[in-house]
């Protein structure tokens, strides 16, 4: 894959009221061009995804009617990595040189909805009219269960949580820009037991976008650009345990998070020992924890030493949501994937600032994992 | 088995089997590979072959893993959100090899645990406009002799 990040940008996560989530991608679309060197009018490609907004390709109003293709799509919580591989695709097909994807959303607050009707996930009314229908049951399902086969222990749980908000404490951008004490973590409410209130994130607004374009001209326009060496996008396979699953086999399989990081390690010739710096799907601490096996930065529970003795944090071995993540940047989900590539890229740019990973990383790693079981691994250098 | 009140209705037939009396739930079994599905489905999630049969599924297992749903569900959650009572919800293991997800009748923590013995109940869990029960499948712990 010969393909290069020119330029990154972001709406900031958090809570923008009167601000459309339209105007965000606009900002971040921006922003992103911006940090690029280039104006719309030079973008031959743009892929955008949200939730909210029915229809995010809207914003070309905003940005110049410049007849290119501008295509739509939606994936849950994997939407902006698989936005950045429709990218890559359309590039790698001759579709054009240079493309941009964008991602964009704006949540109402309090835990997500699945709305009205199950219809449009496929599944019966009764399943969300009897109370089952919520996320934050699977995460604590599946993080319980995890902790009885691996003896990961409440501990873990409650470090991973100081260490988010405590890069979020150095993170300008961030939403959450609050270090909270181990104690307090310990002591919020149960949510979803073992969960508790700060071990999860919140749906929250903003938008982010990334420039991409074939390797071969990316010298033309930056003398910083990323490689793009892997974007992987898998589904669930027959016996993974997934999010708004009326019934699982006992017959197991691994994640779709599990084949996409193989897959991507694969295609990046490179492994998990040769990473840097890593963001993965933190929707709470329980799969934080878990993701970082499932895509091979340790044996399961591992996980336990891992955080107890720092190394996902900035300076340890495996430093992992450098920016907080999703517990101190919230969660809009169109934007969510993209945040990640933007946060990697900065660090791997050395523009981080106060939460900059030490010892210049040269290869980071990116990781969306969502319903239906879904999930979009990114590999990326300089 | 719990005993349903009186005047009661069942959420939609969908996942139900037998009567609220003596309720079973419904799922749908692979004619190609054997894999059970909850609820009954055509295509089978496993093979890919179309055409699973409906079966009616055990009604003792053993719990998988659980939770405490500790705050009102959002729409289109039936219940009573107001004054919400915290109930419990798990996968129950069947004989069979699926596991299905339910609410459970016990949400006190401390009394739940992975591997204990589960059995089918009928649990009321909201009132419809005209005041009757609406009731859903639950498991319900199978009490120590």
């Amino acid at each position: 894959m010969d393909l290069a990040i020119l330029g990154t940008g972001l709406q900031p996560f958090g809570r923008h009221d009167g601000v459309t989530p339209i105007e965000m991608g606009v900002t971040a679309a921006q922003a992103a061009l911006d940090d690029a060197g280039l104006g719309w009018g030079d973008v031959q490609l743009a892929f955008s995804g949200s939730l909210e907004v029915l229809q995010p390709d809207t914003m070309i109003r905003h940005m110049g009617l410049t007849g290119i293709p501008f295509t739509t799509l939606y994936n849950g919580c994997a939407t902006g990595g698989n936005l950045l591989l429709s990218a890559a695709n359309a590039i790698t097909a001759g579709a054009g040189d240079i493309a941009i994807a964008i991602g964009m959303d704006k949540h109402p607050r309090g835990a997500f909805s699945v709305g009205d009707t199950l219809e449009s996930i496929g599944l019966g009314q009764w399943y969300g009219e009897t109370g089952l229908a919520l996320n934050p049951q699977y995460f604590a399902m599946k993080t319980l269960r995890y902790m009885h086969d691996h003896g990961i222990t409440e501990e873990c749980l409650h470090r991973t949580a100081v260490k988010a908000f405590h890069n979020g404490s150095l993170t300008d951008h961030a939403w959450r820009r609050k270090a909270i004490p181990y104690d307090e973590i310990a002591n919020s409410a149960m949510v979803c037991d073992p969960l508790r209130k700060f071990h999860f994130c919140s749906p929250s607004e903003g938008a982010a976008a990334v420039v991409l374009c074939r390797a071969d001209v990316a010298r033309r326009y930056t003398s910083q650009p990323v490689q793009l060496r892997a974007d992987v996008f898998r589904t669930r396979l027959y016996g993974s345990f997934e999010t708004l699953s009326p019934s699982m086999p006992v017959k197991s399989a691994p994640s779709p998070s599990v084949q996409a990081s193989q897959a991507a390690f694969e295609m990046a010739g490179v492994g998990p020992e040769d990473i840097d710096v890593a963001q993965v799907q933190d929707t709470e601490v329980g799969h934080e924890i878990m993701h970082l096996a499932e895509c091979g930065f340790c044996k399961d529970g591992e996980q336990e030493a891992l955080v107890r003795d720092g190394e996902t944090a900035l300076d340890g071995r495996i430093p992992t949501n450098t920016d907080g993540g999703l517990l101190a940047n919230g969660e809009p989900i169109g934007a969510s994937g993209l945040r990640q590539v933007h946060e990697v890229c900065t660090q791997l740019r050395g523009r981080a600032g106060r939460h900059q990973v030490p010892g210049k990383p040269k290869t980071g790693f990116t990781h969306v994992y969502g319903f239906p079981g879904v999930s979009c691994v990114t590999v990326l250098s300089v | 088995m719990s005993t349903p009140p009186s005047g009661s209705v069942p959420i939609d037939a969908g996942p139900f089997a037998g009567s609220l009396e003596s309720p079973r739930l419904r799922g749908s079994r692979c004619g190609a590979c054997g894999e059970t599905t909850f609820p009954a489905q055509r295509g089978c999630p496993s093979c890919t072959a179309q055409g699973c049969d409906e079966v009616e599924l055990s009604t003792r297992g053993t719990l998988y893993t659980w939770t405490i749903q500790r705050f009102p569900p959002p729409v289109p959650y039936a219940g009573d959100t107001e004054d919400f009572v915290p109930f419990a919800v798990g996968y129950i293991e069947l004989p069979e090899g699926v596991r299905v997800e339910s609410r459970l009748t016990e949400s006190d923590p401390a009394r739940l645990a992975i591997g204990m013995e589960m059995e089918l109940a009928i649990e009321p869990f909201a009132v419809d406009d005209e005041g009757h029960d609406v009731v859903t499948f639950a498991f319900a712990p199978i009490a120590a002799d």
